[in-house]
């Protein structure tokens, strides 16, 4: 059976938060004429800063293993089992042959095809600039490997970088991104 | 496949901000005015548009999701079709090509393409932190994921590889932002010296601020249409239209790491990505077998195997032979000035290699155009005579349309007409190539376009 609907409540308000910014009354208009609502069109666009935050979960899926590595002091990459064509970055399908690809050990040494360096970046990376960014050939692989290089004077960047020898070092404090490896001029006595 | 016309075109001017209108209003102003160019009124035309495809980039930049559909019913276009296209900074030429291919298929006789993007909603450094994202996640951008060191690092590899100045990459600068002298939309007008642009700050090296275009608000739109869409615009205006054909396009790919790219033999290059004229004259295997003597590979990372795709596609398309003499301008995706040398070289413009000499030529300079420099040859194939996305800007969704506005008003004639200045027009101009070209070379569109006589 069907409640009578109960007496609406016309005293009704929404509940109001003291939270973040609060405005109280803006500039405007005290009489609503023609002029005056033409006049809105002249006024200064009204412009907000507000915050933009997310926690976001990431799975490196197949690529996991070359993660898990790098806290092992240990450098990745993956083989096409028919071709043998090697990727320095994870890749879980051959491009050519569309295999799945097998894990293979890298060597930790690597030579530099390309680089930059960095007087500005992303926000994220701003407070680390100038900093050298380098794409690496590495033993055994047939794809590039990008990498920061350090150990060299940003302010003297030269073309000369490229053909030099690094080797790996690794992030004692691991914190599963690329950057857990890096590279440095490799040690010329050491080799 | 249907001919399809490209009949105008609006552009509202690039800005570093524009908080005075939301995105779906600077929309309409590009909008408007091409069909205010049509000579058509608003009604007009909606009743005669059949849809639309929308362009834009960076859902992150926006903090909307489904952007293009605010921009469709704040035209006026509901309900008619549309859709979305994204491929980063190629997103404007592929929306270009979508409408095309809406029209040749014979589904739409006249479709606007438009484009947008407001990047000025956060600070520039977290503007090119959300430009980054559109670098592999996992791999590339936790590494130091900022774009303008993406292309220095495949500048210094060209320059390692054949001897590409930086001197040769400010060529660049000095030439499109002169050009844009004479272009009201353009953002920067300025008389630079080679020696103003090695001098400006390093952002990463060897590219300066001055090698590099700039985050922008703005929206470009373009209409095309069939022969029968063309007789329906020319009854309604009363006027006779001038009639630019869109005559070819093309696309290619690649990997979205550039670590991942191939670096191919000579004989895979002439068999897949040599051009016709390339791969048929002696003297240029001989001197590509050279470049490969001394370990040179293709693509590696100097090049970029989708804009090589793409024009070569196009120009079978367009039944282009010999590109540096058949294409009487060309609006390229000048991000960085490297970018333009490095593409010179994909479109054919000249032999891979020789980029660097091409640039400081004078080949690919305006006529007419003081630069203030010496060069040794005459102009042959204008590039970027509008100033290109260094001087114009680079509001990512809106910029490939603009190129492809400013190509319709070369062919038209008219660039006399929108920029109240004869200077840019190309005399007698009768083809023109647009290129447009997403993160590092992942996806490139070239679309050719001619006056028909």
């Amino acid at each position: 059976m069907a409640k009578k609907n109960p007496k609406p409540n016309t005293e009704a308000r929404r509940e109001e938060s003291l939270d973040g910014t609060i405005v109280f009354r803006l500039p405007f208009p005290k009489k609503l004429d023609a002029a005056a609502l033409q006049a809105l069109k002249e006024l200064t666009p009204i412009v907000k800063r507000q915050p933009y935050h997310v926690e976001y979960i990431h799975s490196y899926g197949q690529d996991s293993p070359w993660f898990a590595a790098l806290t092992n002091k240990v450098l990745l990459g993956n083989r096409d089992p028919e071709s043998g064509y090697t990727y320095a970055t994870p890749r879980g399908a051959d491009m050519y042959t569309g295999n799945e690809t097998d894990w293979v050990q890298l060597p930790s040494e690597g030579v530099i095809h390309a680089f930059t360096v960095c007087h500005f970046g992303s926000e994220e990376f701003l407070p680390e600039t100038p900093f050298v960014l380098a794409l690496l050939e590495i033993e055994g692989a047939n794809t590039l490997f990008l990498t920061r290089v350090v150990g060299l004077d940003p302010s003297q960047a030269s073309l000369d970088w490229i053909g030099m020898k690094v080797q790996a070092r690794y992030l004692r404090n691991a914190k599963l991104k690329p950057t857990d490896v890096y590279f440095v001029p490799l040690n010329a006595q050491a080799e | 496949m249907r001919a399809v016309y490209a009949v105008s075109g609006g552009v509202s001017k690039f800005a570093k901000a524009r908080p005075d209108k939301t995105f779906q209003a600077i929309v309409k102003e590009a909008y408007d005015y091409a069909i205010a160019d049509l000579g058509l009124d608003f009604k007009q035309f909606t009743e005669l548009v059949d849809g639309s495809v929308a362009s834009y980039f960076s859902d992150h930049f926006q903090r909307q999701l489904m952007s293009g559909i605010m921009a469709q019913d704040y035209l006026g276009l509901c309900p008619k079709p549309g859709h979305r296209v994204e491929g980063g900074g190629a997103t404007g030429g592929l929306c270009f090509q979508e409408a095309w291919k809406s029209v040749a298929s014979g589904h739409m006789d006249i479709c606007v393409a438009y484009g947008f993007e407001t990047m000025s909603h956060v600070e520039t450094w977290k503007g090119n932190e959300f430009i980054a994202l559109a670098s592999d996640v996992s791999f590339d951008y936790p590494v130091g994921g900022f774009y303008s060191g993406y292309y220095a690092m495949m500048v210094t590899r060209h320059m390692k590889e054949f001897g590409t100045t930086v001197e040769q990459m400010a060529h660049v600068s000095v030439k499109n932002h002169m050009n844009a002298f004479y272009n009201p939309y353009s953002q920067k007008h300025k008389r630079l010296t080679i020696q103003d642009v090695r001098n400006a700050p390093m952002v990463a090296w060897p590219l300066t601020r001055l090698d590099i275009c700039v985050m922008s608000d703005g929206a470009a739109a373009t209409i095309l249409c069939s022969e029968d869409g063309l007789a329906k615009l020319e009854k309604a205006s009363g006027k006779r239209l001038p009639r630019v054909k869109v005559t070819g396009i093309g696309r290619g790919t690649d990997a979205m790491r550039m670590a991942d790219r191939p670096h191919d033999t000579y004989d895979k290059f002439m068999r897949t990505y040599a051009l016709p004229s390339e791969a048929e004259s002696k003297e240029t295997q001989a001197y590509y077998k050279k470049l490969w003597s001394k370990g040179f590979r293709y693509p590696g990372v100097h090049s970029f195997r989708a804009g090589r795709m793409a024009s070569k596609q196009a120009y079978a398309h367009a039944g282009i032979a010999d590109p540096l003499h058949e294409i009487d301008f060309v609006e390229l995706h000048d991000a960085y000035t490297s970018s333009e040398i490095q593409t010179y070289e994909d479109m054919g413009l000249c032999r891979y290699g020789e980029g660097g000499p091409f640039a400081e030529s004078g080949k690919a300079f305006t006529p007419g155009v003081q630069y203030g420099l010496k060069l040794k040859a005459k102009p042959i194939c204008a590039v970027n005579p509008s100033g290109g996305l260094i001087a114009c800007g680079h509001p990512v969704g809106a910029t490939g349309l603009m190129q492809a506005v400013f190509a319709i008003w070369q062919l038209q004639g008219t660039i006399k007409k929108h920029f109240q200045d004869d200077t840019l027009q190309i005399k007698h101009a009768k083809r023109g190539a647009i290129h447009s070209h997403a993160g590092t070379g992942t996806y490139v569109s070239v679309s050719i376009l001619e006056r028909e006589q």
